[in-house]
């Protein structure tokens, strides 16, 4: 009789205690963790394993879809298990749990820890306060950066946007709008890496007298030129055959953000606008561009924020020489080449305080959204 | 009336000549790589790759010797062509339009005759292929004519790599967000609007930011070069945005269905995998779409994470290296980076209208 009354308690006061904030906590924390080692375990093994490449393919695609799945499962099932009432409070954290947990592992925690590091000398040992910042904003290579990464912000995102602009607003009114729109946007499913070599291609340069296979110095020479070395001389004009690159390959993003906007304006408008004899100019100017001008600064942040960040490109084409660099290949340079590590954090809380205010109205915009 | 209909078919063509213009800018460079990738290393080197298509070259249609008495020092007079040594050397272009030139020097030297006429069959091949994908060798003329055999390069296994690293990092992601979209928009706990408001921050954020911090974190947990250290990461970089597209979707979604499966007795467990995830495959699908190319063609990712471990390389670790070591090889190259994009660009047209509805939901990616 005493017996059984203990172990009643004692079962109700696990199950209070799960289901406790900290319980919550725990069971939150506890799944990603089980699942990371199990994987972590089984991915030492792999990787020092001597399978043929095939097999591991296989398994590692099977064993790790698979075993997110399992671990859900399996916790569910434990979950369900208790009384309901610690069901319906340990659920929505196995549903959310995982998530949170990794965006704060991976994104979150890290900007403190990054902005940390910033305050610290290269080893990341000692704190030097604010050296690393003005460093960053006296180093030649890095002002050249800065200064780059402007020029693609200025010349690359606003002629993305522009010929995006163009070319939804001409397809909307041609017989091929399907295949015109196909070919442009055909850019955006290629690697930058591949992008690189498409264009380093164009740009192959040969010596005088040869033949020029790349198109632009064939066409250049044809034209009674000497063959140039696009991408490395007449700095810094030659970060616009890079930049190039980048509104070749954004174009096709702002174009079908931008013709889904134009097919919502009412034809009415239009129509109307017609009847009084505006020109298809007026129209354009004083109707479309109002009405989707929304549109128009969200597809020019998200490719302004694209461009801050932009690395690829540069780093196959010219691996930074001849004045390229940009702000994230000066990252990547100062914190993997130069094993500078605070150096390279200053840089990152740099390109991070740029996208702020981005941030910022993303989460007025959230705010005043009622249906959270 | 008239007048209109012809201002309506200038219009039209001004429209559409514009219109093609473009596009013809647009795929000229992919055009050029998909022409060369099937030309062999000697022709990609010596002529452009427009050449294929039927153009009119000079081609040598008969050889003679140095006519009996010719004085190389004056004015000579050869097959119908006027000129001194110097211009015959160059080539002179007779009125017939032949072109008449000198081979070699002025004591052992033959004429050469050319005509313009029309070249139809270019030379193609798909060894290139062959020796970007599997690795066989390739015989190259060095400077002092010998020839020198070359190793072409294993892409085969980098393509498994790219494939092994880029459906887990597609699948791993949208399964997480799922039930966290799942959960913010359907169930009620502690710290929603907190943990929400941390996603929709978090959508911005720039992953270099994290490159330093994880790398550490892997070096202690010796999880570098392997699979699951860059699904991670591509999980962790991509979830914001999962998170935040499936949330505005599966809110979306009437909430009648969700009290009726409630009074039938299913648990959120069995609503989310019964009712709500085959409700949101369009969003599923836009957002895998979005995924895949991102991390397919993700660069800056894997160099850092697995960067120091050959044969975990993906695809576009080995054109990247390809161009940092044979930059001239270009039958390599553009071979190499042709079947790079093979299957992102399969993906795009076959599923093309998901991704662009993916892209319409809203895309500011960190």
């Amino acid at each position: 009789m005493d017996g059984q009354k203990t172990r009643t308690f004692s079962l109700t006061s696990i199950a209070e205690w799960f289901g406790s904030t900290l319980g919550q906590i725990i069971v939150a924390i506890v799944v990603p963790v089980v699942t990371f080692i199990v994987m972590w375990r089984g991915f030492i093994f792999l990787r020092d394993g001597d399978a043929p490449k095939l097999i591991i393919a296989l398994v590692a695609i099977i064993w790790g879809v698979g075993g997110v799945a399992l671990i859900y499962f399996v916790t569910n099932w434990l979950i369900e298990r208790l009384p309901p009432r610690w069901t319906e409070r340990l659920q929505p954290f196995l549903f959310v749990g995982p998530a949170m947990a990794i965006l704060f592992w991976y994104l979150a925690i890290p900007t403190i820890r990054t902005f940390i590091l910033s305050l610290k000398d290269r080893t990341g040992q000692e704190f030097v306060g604010l050296q690393n910042y003005a460093a960053v904003f006296t180093d030649r290579l890095m002002t050249i950066a800065f200064r780059n990464n402007l020029l693609w912000i200025v010349v690359g995102a606003s002629l993305s946007v522009v010929f995006g602009l163009l070319v939804a607003i001409l397809a909307d009114r041609s017989r091929f709008e399907n295949f015109a729109k196909s070919m442009i946007f055909l850019p955006m499913a290629i690697s930058m890496v591949g992008a690189g070599v498409i264009w380093n291609f164009i740009y192959e340069v040969k010596e005088a007298g040869a033949a020029q296979i790349g198109l632009l110095n064939a066409i250049w020479v044809a034209l009674g030129n000497e063959p140039q070395a696009w991408t490395a001389f007449n700095q810094p004009w030659n970060n616009l055959f890079l930049i190039v690159i980048l509104i070749w390959m954004q174009t096709g993003f702002a174009m079908v953000i931008f013709s889904a906007a134009i097919k919502g304006i009412p034809n009415e408008l239009i129509e109307a606008a017609r009847v009084d004899g505006a020109t298809e100019v007026q129209i354009f100017f004083r109707i479309m561009i109002p009405y989707i001008m929304g549109t128009i600064i969200t597809v020019s942040t998200t490719i302004v924020i694209f461009t801050l960040k932009i690395f690829d490109i540069v780093w196959v084409m010219t691996g930074g020489q001849f004045g390229t660099h940009v702000i994230a290949t000066q990252f990547y340079r100062q914190a993997f080449t130069n094993q500078n590590k605070g150096y390279a954090a200053a840089v990152a809380i740099i390109l991070v305080l740029a996208v702020v205010p981005v941030m910022i109205y993303n989460l007025r915009q959230f705010a005043e959204e009622e249906a959270f | 009336m008239k007048s209109s209909k012809r201002e309506n078919l200038i219009r039209d063509i001004i429209i559409n000549g514009t219109l093609l213009l473009l596009v013809l800018l647009w795929t000229i460079p992919t055009l050029g790589i998909f022409i060369s990738s099937f030309r062999t290393r000697f022709n990609i080197q010596t002529s452009g790759w427009w050449t294929v298509f039927p153009h009119k070259e000079w081609q040598l249609v008969e050889e003679l010797d140095i006519p009996e008495g010719t004085d190389p020092d004056g004015v000579m007079n050869i097959a119908g062509a006027t000129g001194t040594f110097d211009e015959f050397r160059e080539g002179i272009i007779t009125e017939d339009g032949r072109q008449v030139i000198w081979s070699g020097n002025k004591a052992l030297g033959t004429i050469r005759i050319k005509e313009k006429r029309w070249d139809f069959l270019p030379e193609l091949t798909l060894n290139n292929y062959g020796q970007v994908l599997a690795g066989k060798t390739y015989e190259i003329q060095t400077a002092d004519g010998d020839t020198m055999t070359v190793q072409g390069d294993n892409f085969l296994g980098a393509f498994l790599n790219s494939l092994t690293v880029s459906i887990p990092a597609t699948i791993i992601p949208i399964l997480i967000a799922a039930f966290a979209a799942y959960g913010f928009a359907w169930m009620n706990f502690p710290g929603r609007k907190l943990f929400f408001i941390t996603v929709v921050a978090l959508l911005v954020v720039p992953l270099q930011i994290a490159l330093v911090p994880i790398l550490r974190d892997y070096v202690k947990l010796d999880l570098n070069g392997t699979f699951l250290a860059i699904w991670l990461a591509h999980t962790g970089f991509g979830l914001p945005l999962a998170t935040y597209l499936l949330f505005n979707y599966i809110k979306g979604l009437p909430r009648d269905i969700l009290e009726s499966a409630f009074i039938d007795g299913a648990s959120h467990f069995t609503i989310f995998l019964r009712l709500i995830l085959p409700l949101s495959v369009p969003a599923l699908a836009s957002f895998a779409i979005f995924q895949f190319l991102w991390v397919w063609n993700d660069y800056l990712v894997a160099l850092v994470f697995i960067g120091a471990k050959p044969d975990v390389q993906v695809m576009t670790m080995r054109i990247a290296a390809l161009v940092g070591s044979r930059g001239s090889d270009w039958h390599l190259l553009t071979a190499g980076a042709f079947i790079s994009m093979i299957l992102p660009l399969i993906v795009f047209f076959s599923l093309q209208r998901y991704f662009v509805r993916g892209l319409l939901a809203g895309s500011v990616k960190g």
